[in-house]
């Protein structure tokens, strides 16, 4: 059985529909005159509206030519004509190339400002430090403190970072802005005018702190100390953070919680 | 057990009624009764304390326990939790030495890289002082023993 057709008109929403309809075999139940009165056509009938002048744009345009013997100016049409085929390929603009320096930095989660981390590489690797921020190059800002464990201020990267669940509260230490990675640039000094014989023989530079990082690890190292100081746990926590992490048998990092 | 009067070889057998840890797969640490057994290697278990629905398990994932319930061959879930609740099965798991040392790990492996270095100082701490007291107990005994020989001559 068919669906019975809905008869109640007021609980229905009128749609708009057109009011002529096929009566089929292609005959409408209205005709054109009918429509034409039905739609109140002869209200537009002899409406007219106003031209818009629409301002004429220059067909060609003048430009001026280098060289003496070239006339100095020519007349170019604005559009190219259909015909016309370039003689030398347009220089394209190539897709930018993103730098190191646009890329968007991403840190992980567990790492967060005064979080203990285990340093995994470089000369301080197995050191317990503590992190203090992220800089604009995406490493990490660590320190050891310098007094506790040897570690000074260095950069890092989260790679080579086991970030434990142990957190120092840095929420009230601010630390300088100066601390950015131009800060941490290596000065390389610029290598002497060619001389006879030491060509080839280079002197070994050795690091030596400046006066500057002296004054600025004192500083921090002050700052990341009085936080520990704070912590009711505080004599465990510098020795924690002055010992080293190791594993023992049957420990597997993968496994374990930090 | 002391009326048992012959040699047993085995005391824990896969029968109805046996309550299995389940050492393997999704409801590892838990525990089970066994209600009924399928074939050599399966049997058909419920573990209603420990939300575990009715169905079979491998005997490979089980180990048995010693506790046995006593419900009737192929008992329904209602019948295991009666049985379950009647013989504190929970409690009496939790007093076992297996369970303790169960409990141990896992609380092991929770443990923070803080924890563990905090565990290992108290060790060092804990071995100073027995190893002093074992000491001192081996001075004095020496000393005793000095002077038990000293009264004999």
């Amino acid at each position: 059985m068919a669906p019975t057709e809905n008869t109640d008109t007021k609980s229905v929403k009128k749609v708009g529909k057109p009011r002529n309809y096929d009566l089929g075999n292609g005959v409408y139940r209205f005709s054109r005159s009918r429509t034409y009165h039905k739609k109140a056509l002869w209200k537009f009938q002899d409406k007219k509206t106003p031209k818009t002048v629409v301002p004429k744009k220059p067909v060609t345009v003048e430009k001026t030519v280098g060289g003496e013997k070239n006339g100095k100016t020519r007349t170019v049409l604005v559009k190219k004509r259909k015909s016309n085929y370039p003689t030398a390929d347009a220089i394209k603009k190539r897709p930018a190339k993103k730098c190191f320096k646009h890329h968007t930095r991403y840190l992980r989660s567990s790492i967060l400002p005064g979080t203990i981390l285990i340093l995994l590489a470089g000369p301080h690797k197995g050191k317990r430090v503590v992190f203090l921020k992220s800089l604009k190059s995406g490493l990490l800002l660590v320190n050891g403190p310098f007094l506790i464990n040897g570690c000074p201020l260095r950069r890092i990267h989260q790679n080579y970072v086991i970030a434990t669940s142990t957190r120092i509260d840095l929420s009230d230490v601010k630390i300088p802005q100066t601390l950015n990675d131009e800060y941490f640039k290596r000065v390389h000094e610029k290598r002497a005018k060619k001389e006879e014989g030491d060509i080839f023989a280079t002197k070994k530079v050795v690091y030596k702190p400046s006066e500057q990082k002296k004054i600025d690890q004192k500083l921090v190292d002050k700052l990341v100390i009085d936080a520990i100081k704070k912590n009711s746990e505080k004599k465990t926590l510098f020795a924690y953070l002055a010992t080293m992490f190791g594993l023992r048998s049957s420990q597997y990092p993968h496994r374990m919680k930090f | 057990m002391s009326e048992k009067y012959f040699f047993l070889p085995f005391e824990r057998f896969v029968q109805s009624g046996r309550v299995a840890y389940v050492s393997h797969g999704p409801h590892k640490n838990k525990l089970v009764a066994i209600v009924d057994v399928i074939d050599q290697n399966r049997v058909l278990v419920d573990g209603p304390a420990s939300k575990i629905p009715r169905g079979q398990m491998s005997l490979s994932d089980l180990h048995l326990t010693k506790f046995r319930l006593k419900f009737p061959f192929t008992g329904s879930t209602r019948v295991v939790r009666k049985a379950w609740a009647a013989e504190k099965i929970d409690e009496q798991w939790k007093a076992t030495v297996w369970a303790q040392k169960v409990a141990a790990k896992e609380k092991r492996a929770a443990l923070s890289d803080y924890d563990r270095f905090k565990l290992r100082r108290a060790k060092r701490v804990r071995n100073a002082i027995r190893t002093e007291a074992f000491y001192r107990l081996k001075k004095a005994a020496k000393k005793a023993k000095a002077n038990k020989a000293a009264a004999k001559k």
